[in-house]
């Protein structure tokens, strides 16, 4: 199914498609709100950037340094060129400990790697801790937010998902009390959990140390109480300097809801006593994304998921429409370099309206990556016959003058004189609106007569 | 395994080298540090307490938290109210109801203290302990992030971290629930 196939899925709940296209906009206007309180934001972003760019133009040289001072520093460094190498990784460290049962905290690379689903197959349990992800876990669905992952979901799903498995009342939808339920029962599970793995926001070269953000402490909990830690990372999360941080901190939550920093960011640099610490780099795609000039900037995203909320198209096809770990805009641009055939429809999924390029705030060309890569992909023939037929037709119609004066005025009286005709669901144009009003005359026909008049 | 052909491939991929920027200390906003700092954590569900005295900072606590069972800190101007501690197994710490600490360094445009752990001696325990209290000076609170970092800068820990408010998540619904893994409450005594 494409990006469309599941938007439609998605659009048939009507009402839920509105709350949650006001609610994602809800979190960007927090957004905005944080944004503005700095008179120094563009400047922020525009740092940002640059500091990205220098990344990504001595990545491997920061990746060496990283390595060389976290080995200092007393954590064992692992190197995955892809999803399969990262989980056969961290599938080993589990087997030397004799361990089959994990918390996790949030990490979208191990998401993208379906860590998961594989570690499952090896009769591994994972518990994700982050509460929005443990819903969706519990739901057997992926995150369709890489911020809120469970945004899709109503809490009248949540209760009954826990009523279902954790035996809360039936019918009680209130998010304290179910957020307390969870609170309860996850408790235990970091309490006797001997290995966590967590996420990476942002590692440091200089000092190979790495920074974990979160709001509710779940990966300070897993973390903390486990005697093996392993924090999974693309090798893009790399920043020069520990100074550089306040750059990254101050924009991060902001633009991801709008908060003016999450309650725990969580400087990991050495093991405790006894403790044994891991660190997984990991490719997949990434060093080959590097190679493409018009989508490296893609690699400087630091994921905080303003793009999505921001996005007219996710707000209204939820992000599981996306079939991808990371869904919406910027997603969007990430996955064709993971494979080009499975993600075709992605880069159309998009009206191109550019406003996920103007609340990145790390100053990625989001929309024109979006554009870029539909050429691309049309070029190497992935796109589809519906498209390329349309496509066809539209260069003829708009390289001809008679046709397109004749297309415009039939479309004007089908519109007015036999509306049936485009008003039925065989017009994908139709689904989730109305059709317009014909007008009475072309803008050509407007034009000469105002021109004539004044003359 | 794969190190060696990935940095290979990183090198031959990445553009040519561009310098990084300088960051700028880029002036805050407001004038009174310590006014948007009570006004920040305030709105991130912070509690603040202006005091002028650990027998302060001790009727309040007696008062606040009444119901606590196990109240754990270092701080000897509180040992008459909390438990020391050993580092060494963090699972020892599961009931604790309040923990008690100081920080040197606070961050006015954010609301957060910064710890370590050359001060905190077990790493779980802002996190397990169901309320947290912080101690701070008022001198202590810096009004951007970019002038903290100047501080942190070349410290050495093995673990530290930004603390502002307690735990949280809006996970259901966008409803901001307080209390989600780690505090339910965080409470400043500004001294």
């Amino acid at each position: 199914m494409d990006h469309s196939q599941l938007a439609a899925t998605f659009n048939k709940d009507e009402s839920r498609v509105t709350w949650h296209d006001e609610t994602l906009w809800w979190v960007r206007q927090k957004r905005d709100k944080q944004a503005h309180q700095l008179p120094e934001w563009e400047r922020l972003r525009e740092t940002a950037s640059r500091i990205k760019n220098n990344v990504l133009s001595n990545l491997s040289g920061y990746l060496e340094e990283f390595e060389a001072n976290a080995i200092k520093n007393g954590i064992t460094v692992h190197w995955a060129a892809d999803g399969k190498e990262h989980n056969a990784i961290v599938h080993s460290i589990l087997q030397k400990h004799g361990v089959n049962k994990i918390v996790k905290s949030k990490s979208m690379l191990t998401e993208e790697c379906h860590l998961n689903e594989y570690l499952h197959q090896q009769g591994v349990e994972v518990i994700d801790t982050d509460l929005g992800e443990y819903i969706v876990q519990l739901a057997k669905e992926p995150p369709s937010h890489i911020v809120l992952p469970c945004i899709h979901k109503k809490k009248e799903d949540i209760g009954e998902l826990f009523h279902q498995y954790l035996g809360t009342p039936e019918g009680n939808a209130d998010p304290q009390f179910l957020t307390n339920a969870a609170r309860l029962h996850l408790r235990e599970k970091f309490l006797t959990r001997k290995i966590a793995i967590t996420g990476v926001n942002f590692a440091v070269a200089e000092t190979g140390e790495f920074v974990v953000c979160t709001n509710e402490g779940n990966a300070d909990m897993g973390a903390h109480l486990s005697d093996v830690h392993i924090a999974c990372m693309g090798l893009e999360k790399l920043i020069p300097k520990r100074k550089h941080l306040s750059v990254f901190l101050r924009l991060l939550t902001r633009s991801a809801t709008g908060q003016p920093i999450t309650t725990y960011s969580s400087h990991f640099k050495k093991p405790r006593k006894n403790q044994e610490m891991h660190i997984v780099l990991v490719d997949n795609g990434r060093s080959r994304q590097l190679g493409r000039p018009d989508f490296r900037n893609s690699l400087k995203c630091i994921r905080c998921g303003a793009c999505m909320n921001t996005c007219p198209v996710y707000r209204r096809s939820g992000g599981h429409s996306y079939h991808n770990a990371i869904a919406g805009p910027i997603g969007s641009i990430l996955a064709p370099n993971i494979d080009m055939k499975d993600y075709a429809d992605l880069p159309f999924a998009s009206t191109l309206c550019g406003s996920c390029s103007n609340v990145c705030p790390v100053k990625i060309d989001i929309h024109d990556q979006l554009y870029k890569w539909r050429q691309v992909l049309v070029k190497d023939g992935h796109a589809s016959i519906v498209k390329k037929l349309g496509m066809k037709g539209m260069t003829f119609t708009l390289s001809h003058p008679a046709v397109f004066n004749f297309a415009g005025k039939a479309g004007r009286w089908v519109l007015k004189h036999t509306p049936f005709v485009v008003n039925n669901g065989f017009n994908p144009w139709f689904k989730q609106r109305d059709m317009p009003e014909p007008p009475k005359e072309s803008f050509a026909e407007w034009y000469k007569k105002a021109v004539s008049n004044q003359q | 395994m794969s190190r060696t052909s990935i940095l290979q491939s990183i090198k031959a991929n990445q553009p040519s080298f561009v310098e990084a920027p300088e960051v700028e200390n880029f002036a805050p906003a407001f004038d009174d540090a310590v006014e948007k700092y009570i006004e920040v954590l305030r709105g991130i569900g912070g509690t603040l307490h202006h005091v002028e005295s650990d027998e302060q900072i001790i009727s309040i606590i007696k008062a606040q938290f009444a119901e606590a069972k196990r109240i754990v800190s270092d701080l000897p101007g509180m040992s008459s109210i909390a438990q020391t501690y050993e580092s060494g197994d963090g699972h020892v710490f599961e009931d604790v109801d309040l923990f008690i600490m100081d920080s040197n360094l606070a961050v006015a445009e954010n609301g957060a203290v910064w710890i370590s752990d050359n001060e905190i001696k077990e790493r779980v325990l802002p996190f397990i302990t169901q309320h947290l209290a912080v101690i701070l000076d008022k001198k202590s609170i810096v009004p951007t992030m970019h002038v903290a970092y100047d501080i942190i800068a070349q410290k050495d820990y093995g673990f530290a971290a930004f603390i502002a408010g307690p735990s949280k998540t809006a996970d259901i619904e966008q409803s901001l629930v307080l209390g989600a893994h780690g505090p339910k409450t965080m409470t400043v005594f500004l001294k």
